[in-house]
């Protein structure tokens, strides 16, 4: 009986690590393999690898695609982490009662879905001539509750003699900040950052609405894109794919235990 | 600066540098979070095409009411919601709980495995998924191989299949996210407990409705809160899996309600006003779900 149970739990397990594995394996496949093979389900590699890629850098402009999704990542990341964990920090440190209502009004923002947010914001950066720029994805991202509740978490574990210890060596209150919290917190950064890097390059629903223009797009306005054709070249989207997958799989291979701690912070 | 330190004093320097780190993320956040909730809401009571507009108090509600297409996007954005976040949460805790016995070998490599889909984004994933669930695909060949079914089924073209096709795809890309929360419940469980449910002869079952369920209660409901607000906004998936050129029947068998909203703004002759209605159809049933989740699964005399 025990071991009949304990077979039938590897099994389990087994068979969901294959499920959740298969679209990873398919998409490798896929990229050596021609349209139609992939959706005749061909399960083996083929010769096809040089002629997607080739395809696929023809059909759209793949590089600079790339590289305006890590500008809008980084410049999105470095800003976020920035005002973001300053706030957290704040609302841990500095305690009132007012900011402790505007704090708990920002919690609620968690609450609102983006598609009530997406006409006013359409409205307001068209207005502004903001509209087809990197400007507009990144500026409503800079500063989020999620983030800003997560360091205030962090900031919880934050040793507070260390604060002491700066402010009898006279250091102002910013600089207690910058040069002590931000390098002694470095791993909750890293969490924070990968998170924000994660969602930014991910984003698809606001940049299809604000970017109109092919120069400007990003990689997964083009994924999008290339797909919605009629008869998609599914070959040369995997490639595609695999491109703008491999960044973040990267990140989570090389910093898991900050990925995941990034992803919990929020209940901690 | 050394006067105003000397008239503020202490406490009110401490409170003056509180508000100076707090200021610019508060002002972005008023600036693209609240007004536009607000702007959003004003909107509602306005109709028009493009920037033509005239207020119509509460027409656009009655409009909702005859809207046979917003009717169907709100019932798929139901279907969804009602099987997909209970069989997802199920699969995770099933899963976590799995993962969490003693003496499991590979830990490890089922947990990174099992995790794994949530590295891919939204997007990326459905269109994998479309190219998997293709009329002659790859899921069509194994199950016709196996003889569970005769002939193919019309994955992302037949109304009832296609949910099923997002629901399966929704499943793949949260499950381990949300299996992570409750693994790190789990392993927060002092196992003592276990071992004296085990010696009062507590069966594995009751030891984990009376166990494990009460003392994860704070996490299963901010997992079903998140999939929740996350599955009312479903957007990505069902434009890039079954809301692509080759489906275009299925449209409206998978629509949902943030689709129809970006369709009413920018793929139609825009109508913002009727569009930011819908919009605050989702912010209603997120609020009330919210609240009511909290009633159901909170406990005020309990420390989360």
């Amino acid at each position: 009986m025990k071991t009949f149970k304990s077979t039938l739990k590897y099994l389990f397990l087994i068979i969901a690590s294959l499920v959740s594995i298969f679209p990873f394996v398919w998409m490798i496949i896929g990229a050596t393999n021609s349209a139609t093979d992939i959706t005749k389900g061909k399960l083996s590699f083929g010769g096809e690898l040089m002629n997607n890629i080739t395809r696929l850098f023809e059909m759209a402009d793949i590089p600079r695609a790339f590289f305006n999704s890590l500008k809008i990542a980084l410049i999105t990341t470095v800003l976020l982490l920035l005002i973001s964990s300053a706030a957290g920090y704040a609302f841990e440190i500095y305690r009132s009662k007012a900011r402790e209502r505007i704090y708990n009004l920002l919690l609620l923002t968690m609450m609102i879905p983006f598609a009530a947010l997406m006409i006013p914001l359409y409205k307001m950066f068209a207005m502004n001539g903001l509209s087809n720029t990197h400007s507009a994805i990144i500026l409503p991202t800079i500063a989020t509750a999620y983030i800003i509740f997560f360091f205030r978490q962090t900031t919880k574990a934050f040793p507070k003699d260390l604060m002491q210890a700066a402010r009898v060596d006279g250091l102002n209150e910013f600089q207690i900040f910058f040069y002590i919290f931000i390098p002694t917190m470095k791993s909750s950064y890293a969490a924070a950052g990968i998170i924000a890097f994660m969602t930014s390059w991910n984003n698809f629903l606001w940049p299809l609405i604000i970017l109109q223009s092919n120069e400007q797009k990003t990689m997964t306005l083009v994924l999008s894109s290339l797909s919605s054709a009629y008869f998609p070249e599914f070959g040369s989207i995997m490639v595609a794919i695999i491109i703008a997958t491999l960044p973040t799989i990267l990140v989570f291979f090389l910093l898991q235990r900050y990925f995941v701690e990034g992803m919990m912070g929020s209940i901690k | 600066m050394r006067q105003v330190n000397r008239k503020l004093g202490y406490e009110g320097r401490r409170n003056l540098v509180g508000w100076c780190f707090i200021a610019l993320a508060v002002f972005l956040i008023a600036l693209f979070y609240i007004y536009p909730v607000f702007n959003s809401l004003a909107l509602s009571m306005t109709s028009g095409k493009g920037v033509v507009t005239k207020f119509v108090g509460f027409n656009n509600i009655i409009r909702l009411f005859k809207d046979s297409v917003f009717k169907e996007a709100l019932k798929n954005t139901f279907i969804y919601f009602i099987f997909q976040v209970p069989i997802m949460l199920t699969f995770a805790m099933f899963i976590a709980v799995l993962l969490n016995s003693k003496n499991l070998k590979f830990r490890g490599i089922f947990r990174t495995a099992i995790f794994l889909p949530c590295v891919t984004s939204l997007v990326a994933y459905s269109i994998l998924f479309r190219s998997i669930f293709s009329a002659d695909g790859i899921v069509n060949v194994l199950l016709m191989d196996l003889h569970i079914i005769k002939q193919p089924i019309a994955w992302l073209i037949d109304p009832f299949f296609a949910k099923v096709t997002v629901i399966l795809a929704i499943t793949w890309r949260w499950t381990g996210y949300n299996m992570i929360f409750y693994l790190s419940g789990l392993q927060n469980i002092d196992p003592s407990i276990y071992e004296a449910a085990k010696i009062d002869g507590a069966s594995k079952f009751r030891q984990f409705t009376a166990i494990t369920v009460p003392l994860l209660k704070p996490i299963i409901l901010f997992t079903s809160i998140m999939s929740t607000i996350g599955t009312l906004q479903l957007f990505d998936e069902v434009v890039n899996l079954t809301g692509g050129g080759a489906s275009s029947p299925t449209l409206t068998a998978t629509m949902t309600l943030s689709q129809y909203i970006y369709d009413l703004s920018f793929k139609y002759v825009p109508n913002f006003g009727y569009a930011a209605t819908v919009s605050y159809v989702i912010v209603i049933i997120i609020a009330i779900l919210g609240f009511i989740q909290f009633k159901v699964g909170g406990n005020k005399n309990e420390n989360v």
